[in-house]
């Protein structure tokens, strides 16, 4: 064989081989199909159960072993128990999707109907329950403000304590490095009904502060800081030795370093840790339960007097009898669920890489790794971070 | 469309049961493509049963990408996709109704870097594929010794069986990786430079194993070392990709003649070693 | 020009200098800075330890009042002459909520983190970890919410079939209907949770197994999911173990959720599938400030009980992770 190169002549058309062919596609069909009349046959008519979460169970069930027995039949031993597993690892994932958008869905179809402007400029102050045209005479400006101030407040104290200690972490080091990584560590994981009740326990109980929005924010500071502190870490770490080197060969200082070189570099890091912090903090309920107290009425001034804000509204009216209050929870939930949304997507639109794709891959199995975190929730991230074994 | 012959199995390959030893592998017209990019152009290699073909040639030429044609392990690789035939004992290994998995358990693969199972014992590692196929042996004890006799590690690991399969040296844990290739008995064995990480002593080992088993199995093997390909081999495929054109094989027929008289002037140049 | 050689064997003549010790002297903002971040830094140690060092102090009345009947007495009452609470109860709510919670978390979990990794087709990837992620970052009163108005009322009847069906396990009985606001609900929505979560350490964990040991299997004739077996899942075992605890930190410490469909009655109640019941984190959500000086003492003291267990079990999950192939597998 061999000899002059082939001549140029168009090459066939590319495929694909795949093992799950027309005929796998509908077995699968006949199997799901078959199963969910057998099951409903016997749930319905032959037996007296009820309730749509038995009925899902069951006809999974029946359709995993009716699946198994055909495709052990018709193919092989192998391949059934290869695509039973498929289809498990597909419905878990499929559940996860489906729940989240139910979760979304259903609050906002809960809400929407009531929607009208009266819910960004009213509060509950001339809230007519039982009127008849009850929710016109309210809204949750009240909240919102809360909620915007409080976060606010939290994030301009958390933010600078907390990229300077991922600067420590990172930039300076020495002694108790390990111990700070540690202790941030543990604290990412403390409920956060526990900052609320320490805030409490250590300013409010001896009435060195009241209820107010300030409390609340030091609440959510101490829930912020190790979020931010870990995420910020990580961007930190990414933003490569070399861009130190070079500034400390031009002779400047270690701190001229940092705010002049690393932090700029990793400033869209940064900020998308904030937002996602910020995220976080704004969707907390339990520290503000005993900090910003709740009200019913508008109050601007976070340092004094009791606060509203958007969780609370909800948790206060969730359990009501009056569904008009009911409403007012949906209502309150919406706004937060949609505030949360912005920044999740805000915070993922500026993970996103801007100036080109700087990909700095730090390890020897070839990962890439993109300047800015993922624009994954904090808790996740840091998480990740541990799975990582990035805890040295 | 009658529905119950659509939904009869096609004729698969026959099943690792009847075994009947090597096998003879010919590949017709076979493209490959990457995301698009055709990278393999038009290969048609005949490889008779019991024999041991090298595929020689410069990096990059799609040696590897063939062989992984061979067993389907190419479309492994997301973005890949493939064109041609390939015929186990006249068999299309990509016919309808065809699976990967069972092609596999047929056409063995050791790869470039020993790959064995770290969290499993020596003998485990042997038995893995035994295990994925289903088969239980009824003497572990005898087929986990005699695979690695056949791969030149037995006097070496036969005291500590049990010790993990990542403790090994390299040369060591690719003759492990041989050993568990051919203990499924595949009736094809392909091996992508096997030895171009390993130290002489190992080089040689393997290819007397490679010598040893060429009856029982017919062996593929890429290399970039034509020495190697001189010793082994009884056919040669010298494969070389020009500039921006996809992979092609230039000429390929017995070692002898294509290391003395080669008809294609490219590949005198290369077993010349004027490159490569 | 003498060559000096070593014949007599003895210790070599100190012609090797001793290295210098450089000094580094900072410059004074240099050293302001480094002060400065140093002192952020161990704000954080300062901060957790005065949090334990408060819920201790605050707390330690009801040790007083109780000793150590505190850790095996439940019951809420505060007020009277004859005080008597503890945190058996609410502890004995938390970690079966916890444990509830694994138990539904853990298996959607994996199967999704195994979907995202092994599965799913490359171009619905991202959007897929996108939309798990966005899971995490929907408030966790929303989830209390849906799963009060939503999920309850479709569970019911499982949780009766249940006590129907296995009531003879103690556990499962249900001694007095109805069967909302159960412990086993809150369970489930928690384990909604926390699914996020373990779901995305084991994807990435499970993503860096070696792809020269799944192609290893591959080529031997392993099927996708022989493969996830043999080499994917022992690889990120220990990812896998450090994630479950997380999620396990997580559940214990869920507060809202929980407190909304659990609800303010404080019944305490061993039968899961019934209602009442309460946990640490519920109980101070729900009745702190009150119950007079002793209600406040029981509910830091069970607050500190709560701090401990989740720090410990943080700890530990990232040492397990650190220590294990998947976790330590990479270095700089």
């Amino acid at each position: 064989m061999g000899g002059a190169p082939v001549s140029p002549r168009r090459p066939p058309s590319p495929v694909r081989p795949r093992d799950f062919g027309k005929k796998d596609a509908a077995l699968l069909a006949m199997s799901a199909v078959s199963s969910l009349a057998l099951v409903w046959v016997v749930f319905y008519q032959l037996t007296l159960l009820s309730g749509a979460f038995g009925f899902l169970v069951c006809w999974y069930a029946c359709f995993l072993a009716m699946y198994w027995m055909a495709t052990a039949e018709l193919v092989d031993r192998m391949a059934a128990s290869d695509r039973i597993v498929t289809v498990v690892v597909v419905t878990g994932a499929a559940v996860v999707v489906g729940l989240l958008l139910y979760v979304v869905a259903w609050v906002t179809v809960k809400a929407v109907p009531h929607l009208s402007w009266a819910l960004f400029t009213k509060d509950q102050k001339y809230f007519e329950v039982l009127g008849p045209h009850a929710l016109s005479t309210v809204g949750v400006a009240h909240a919102v403000v809360g909620t915007l101030e409080q976060v606010g407040l939290a994030a301009l104290i958390g933010v600078p304590v907390a990229v300077a200690t991922a600067v420590f972490l990172n930039e300076v080091g020495g002694r108790g490095t390990r111990l700070v990584r540690t202790v941030v560590t543990a604290m990412s994981g403390t409920p956060s009904v526990i900052a609320g009740v320490f805030i409490y326990s250590i300013l409010i109980i001896n009435h060195v502060l009241g209820y107010s929005g300030f409390a609340a924010a030091l609440a959510l500071f101490v829930l912020l800081l190790p979020l931010v502190t870990r995420t910020t870490e990580e961007v930190l770490r990414v933003v490569p030795s070399g861009l130190r080197e070079a500034s400390l060969a031009l002779g400047a200082s270690e701190w001229r370093t940092v705010w002049s070189v690393v932090l700029p570099t990793a400033r869209s890091g940064v900020i998308t840790a904030v937002l996602l912090g910020v995220a976080r903090a704004a969707g907390e309920t339990a520290p503000l339960l005993f900090t910003a107290f709740g009200s019913q009425v508008m109050n601007a001034n976070p340092f004094a007097h009791p606060q509203s804000a958007l969780p609370l509204v909800v948790w206060t009216n969730v359990r009501q009898a009056e569904p008009v209050l009911i409403t007012l929870a949906f209502e309150a939930a919406f706004v937060l669920l949609a505030l949360v949304l912005v920044l999740f997507v805000a915070a993922r639109i500026l993970g996103r890489t801007k100036s080109g794709d700087r990909r700095h891959g730090r390890r020897g199995t070839g990962r890439r790794f993109h300047l800015r975190p993922t624009a994954v929730p904090v808790d996740l991230t840091i998480a990740r971070t541990i799975a990582r074994g990035d805890d040295r | 469309m009658n529905v119950s012959s659509a939904l009869m199995p096609t004729p698969t390959i026959p099943s690792l049961k009847q075994t009947g030893g090597a096998a003879s592998l010919d590949a017709t017209g076979v493209h490959a493509w990457f995301g698009g990019r055709l990278v393999l152009e038009g290969v048609d290699l005949a490889m008779e049963r019991s024999s041991v073909t090298a595929l020689i040639g410069p990096s990059g030429c799609g040696k590897s990408t063939f062989l992984r044609i061979l067993n389907r392990m190419h479309e492994v690789v997301p973005g890949a996709q493939l064109a041609g035939s390939v015929q186990l004992d006249g068999v299309d290994i990509y016919g309808p109704g065809q699976r990967a998995a069972d092609t596999r358990r047929h056409i063995g693969m050791v790869f470039q870097k020993p790959n064995p199972f770290p969290a499993m014992s020596i003998a485990d590692n042997v038995l893995a594929g035994l295990k994925f196929s289903r088969i239980s042996p009824a003497d572990r004890h005898a087929v986990v010794e005699e695979m690695l006799v056949k791969a030149g590690l037995w006097n070496e690991v036969k005291d500590r069986l049990r010790e993990l399969g990542g403790a090994l040296s390299g040369g060591q844990q690719q003759r492990l990786c041989i050993a568990r290739a051919l203990a499924v008995r595949p009736r094809v064995l392909l091996m992508d430079e096997p030895c171009s990480a390993l130290d002489p002593t190992s080089t040689r080992r393997i290819e007397d194993t490679i010598r040893d088993i060429a009856d029982e199995v017919t062996v593929v093997i890429v290399t970039h070392n034509m020495q190697q390909a001189h010793r082994v081999s009884h056919r040669c495929a010298f494969f070389l990709a020009e500039e921006n054109q996809p992979g092609r094989v230039v000429e390929s027929g017995l070692t002898p003649d294509i290391f003395s008289n080669p008809v294609d002037p490219r590949t005198e140049d290369y077993v010349n070693g004027r490159f490569g | 020009m003498a060559i000096t050689t070593n014949t007599a064997g003895g210790p070599a003549s100190s012609q090797i200098p001793n290295p210098i010790v450089v000094r580094n002297d900072r410059r004074a903002d240099d050293r302001a800075f480094r002060g400065i971040v140093r002192a952020a830094g161990f704000g954080s140690l300062v901060l957790l330890f005065f949090i334990g060092l408060f819920l201790v102090l605050r707390g330690l009345p009801a040790l007083h009042i109780m000793g150590w009947r505190f850790f095996t007495t439940s019951g809420y009452q505060t007020l009277g002459k004859h005080p008597s609470f503890g945190v058996l109860a609410s502890l004995y709510g938390s970690v079966v909520v916890a444990l509830v919670a694994l138990a539904v978390g853990v298996p959607i979990a994996l199967t999704t983190s195994l979907f995202l990794s092994e599965y799913a087709p490359s171009w619905s990837r991202r959007t897929l970890i996108a939309l798990v992620d966005l899971a995490a970052a929907v408030p966790s009163v929303i989830y209390g919410l849906w799963g009060f108005f939503e999920l309850q009322p479709n569970v019911v009847g499982f949780s009766t079939w249940l006590s129907h069906h296995l009531g003879f396990i103690p556990i499962f009985k249900v001694v007095s209907p109805p069967v909302t606001s159960s412990l086993f609900i809150a369970g489930l929505v928690v384990g909604i949770m926390i699914v996020p979560i373990i779901a995305s350490i084991t994807r990435e964990v499970f993503s860096l197994a070696p792809p020269g040991e799944r192609e290893g299997a591959l080529a031997l004739g392993a099927t996708r999911f022989q493969m996830i077996r043999s080499v994917v899942l022992p690889f990120g075992r220990g990812g896998m173990i450090g994630a479950i605890m997380l999620g396990l930190g997580r559940a214990l410490g869920e507060t809202i959720a929980v407190a909304i469909i659990l609800g303010e009655t404080f019944a305490i109640s061993p039968h899961i599938l019934q209602h009442g019941g309460s946990t640490i984190a519920s109980l101070i959500a729900i009745h702190f400030p009150a119950g007079g000086p002793n209600g406040i003492a029981d509910l830091l003291m069970c607050g500190f009980v709560l701090f401990l267990l989740t720090i410990v079990i943080n700890l530990a999950a990232s040492a397990v992770v650190n220590r294990s192939r998947s976790g330590a597998g990479v270095e700089l």
